[in-house]
C-alpha cells in the first residue's frame, strides 16, 4: 500500500482541506451514480411515479389557460417533492443494507465530505426526475413551462439542491429508525414549507402571461439562501446526528 | 496526511448506555501493540458495542479512549486512519464487484494497493473478483470484508465475529493472517465465539460479563485453556 502524495484529509491538514472535501465528496457522489447506473433501480421508480402523479393530474384538472397556469406550478412541486422523497429513502436505504453508512463515517475523510456526497446524488436523482416530469406537464397539461427555461432550470437546481440538503440530514438520522418510511415524509415536510412556497410562486411567476422577472428574482433568492443557511445548518449538526 | 501508527489504545471506565440500558459498565482495558486481544462473553455481554466505541463510531456515555502513537495522543481522521473494522455486516456495496468496491476505499484512503495480491491473501477466488458482491456466498463476502479492513493495512484492527461464514480451513488460514498482522506491530481485537480458531495465537484475553470486564489475562492460551476460562468466567 502506498499513500498517493501528500494530501491533507483531515481537519487537521495544514492545506487542502476544502479540495479534499470536494474530492471526496465526488467520489462518493460518483459511487452512488455508478450503483444507480447498474441498478435503474431509483431513478426508474422515481420518474414512473413521476410520469404517475402527471397522468392523475392531467385527468383530476380542467385544462383551462388560466386554471393550468395556476395549478401547475402545485403540480410541478408536488411531484418533484414525492418523488425525491422516494428516492432519498432508497439511497440511503442502500448504505443501511450492509452498513456502509458506518464505513464512510469510519474513513478519514471530512465527514462534511460524506454528508455532501449523498447530498450531490440525491440532488441528481432529483434532477433527473424533473428532467421526466416538466416535459410531461408541458405536453398532458399544455402548460407554457418553457416560457422562461433557464430560470426554470435555476429554480429546480435550487430547489432539488435544498431538498438533497434537507432530505439528507434527516434520511441519515432516521436510518436506524425501524419506522423510517414513515417518519421521513413526517419530519421533512414541515421543514421543506418554506422551499415548496418560494418554488411554486417562482414558477406560478414564470408561467404568468406577463413574466414579472423583479418577482420571480425575489423568490430564487430566497431559495438561494435557503439553501445556504441549511447548508450551514447541515453541515453543523451531521455528524452528531449520525455517530451513535 | 503522515501516519501516526497507533501503539496503544486507553480504555478508561467506559459506560455506554442505549435508553435505560446499560451495555458497557465502567470498562478498563488496555490494549497494547503488537498483540491480539481475544474479547469473549455471551451474546449481550457489550463485545459490539465496546468494538463500535473503540472504531469510533459510537460515543461512550461515560469514561474515556485514548488512542496513542509513541507515547503522543492522536484524534479524529488520524485515527481513523489507522483502523480496520470487520463489523457483523459486510460494509461493502452489493451491486459493486470486489475489486470496485476495494478500489473505492482505497480512493476514500487515498491510496494505491496492489489489489490482487491482497484478494489472494484472503483468498477470495479469482473468478469472482469482478462480480458483483451480491452474487457471493457468505463466506466469500466475509474474505471481502476482511481485505476491506486490511485494504490500508491498519494499526488497530478490530474484528467482530471474523470466522462467521468460513469453512475450518479458512478460519485456520485467517488465524495465522491475524496473527501475521499482529506480529507487524499491530493491535489487533477480535470478538469471536470460535475458541478453536484463535488458541494458540491470541496472548491476551478480556471476557465481558454483563456489560463489565469479568477476566483479564496476558499470556499464552491452548483451546483447553481458553475454553476452561469462557465458562469460568462468562457466565
Amino acid at each position: 500500500m502506498t499513500p498517493r502524495g501528500d494530501r491533507a484529509t483531515g481537519p487537521h491538514g495544514t492545506s487542502g482541506w476544502g479540495s479534499s472535501v470536494v474530492r471526496h465528496a465526488a467520489r462518493i457522489a460518483w459511487k452512488d451514480l455508478r450503483i444507480e447506473l447498474r441498478s435503474k433501480e431509483i431513478v426508474y421508480t422515481m420518474a414512473f411515479f413521476g410520469a404517475l402523479i402527471v397522468v392523475v393530474f392531467s385527468f383530476a384538472f380542467p385544462r383551462e389557460d388560466k386554471l393550468v397556469r395556476a395549478a401547475v406550478p402545485g403540480m410541478l412541486w408536488v411531484a418533484l417533492a414525492f418523488t425525491g422523497t422516494i428516492g432519498l429513502g432508497r439511497a440511503f436505504d442502500r448504505e443501511r443494507e450492509s452498513d456502509t453508512m458506518r464505513a464512510l463515517l469510519l474513513a478519514p475523510v471530512p465527514r462534511l465530505a460524506v454528508f455532501l456526497g449523498k447530498a450531490i446524488g440525491i440532488m441528481g436523482l432529483v434532477l433527473a426526475v424533473a428532467i421526466v416530469v416538466v416535459p410531461l406537464l408541458a405536453l398532458f397539461l399544455s402548460a407554457p413551462l418553457f416560457q422562461e427555461p433557464g430560470l426554470l432550470a435555476l429554480v429546480i437546481v435550487l430547489g432539488a439542491l435544498g431538498f438533497a440538503l434537507v432530505g439528507s440530514v434527516f434520511a441519515a438520522t432516521l436510518l436506524k429508525v425501524r419506522s423510517r418510511d414513515v417518519l421521513l415524509p413526517v419530519v421533512l415536510y414541515p421543514i421543506l414549507i418554506p422551499l415548496f412556497v418560494a418554488g411554486t410562486s417562482v414558477t406560478e411567476t414564470l408561467l404568468a402571461v406577463d413574466v414579472n422577472l423583479d418577482t420571480a428574482w425575489y423568490w430564487i433568492r430566497f431559495l438561494g439562501f435557503y439553501d445556504a443557511a441549511f447548508l450551514v445548518l447541515s453541515l453543523w449538526i451531521f455528524e452528531s446526528l449520525v455517530i451513535e | 496526511m503522515t501516519r501516526a501508527k497507533l501503539d496503544r489504545v486507553a480504555v478508561t471506565k467506559l459506560v455506554k448506555r442505549y435508553g435505560g440500558e446499560r451495555a458497557l459498565a465502567g470498562v478498563t482495558l488496555a490494549l497494547g501493540g503488537k498483540s491480539m486481544c481475544a474479547l469473549l462473553g455471551h451474546n449481550g455481554a457489550g463485545k459490539t458495542t465496546l468494538l463500535g466505541v473503540l472504531s469510533t463510531l459510537m460515543r461512550p456515555t461515560d469514561g474515556t479512549v485514548v488512542y496513542e502513537s509513541a507515547g503522543k495522543v492522536v484524534e479524529g481522521a488520524a485515527v481513523r486512519r489507522e483502523i480496520g473494522l470487520l463489523a457483523h455486516a459486510s460494509l461493502c456495496y452489493p451491486e459493486l464487484t470486489a475489486r470496485e468496491n476495494l478500489e473505492f476505499v482505497a480512493g476514500l484512503y487515498e491510496v494505491d494497493v496492489k489489489l490482487d495480491a491482497l484478494l489472494d491473501r484472503v483468498g477470495l477466488d479469482e473468478k469472482a473478483r469482478d462480480r458483483a458482491a451480491k452474487t457471493y456466498s457468505r463466506g466469500m463476502i466475509q474474505r471481502l470484508a476482511l481485505a476491506r479492513a486490511l485494504l490500508t493495512e491498519p494499526s488497530l484492527v478490530l474484528l467482530d465475529e471474523p470466522f462467521t461464514g468460513l469453512d475450518r480451513g479458512g478460519a485456520i488460514a485467517l488465524g495465522a493472517e491475524l496473527a501475521a498482522l499482529r506480529d507487524t506491530g499491530a493491535i489487533v481485537v477480535v470478538v469471536t465465539h470460535d475458541l478453536e480458531a484463535i488458541a494458540d495465537r491470541t496472548d491476551h484475553v478480556a471476557i465481558l460479563r454483563r456489560g463489565k470486564l469479568a477476566f483479564e489475562d496476558r499470556g499464552s492460551y491452548d483451546y483447553e485453556r481458553l475454553k476452561a476460562i469462557y465458562h469460568q468466567h462468562a457466565s
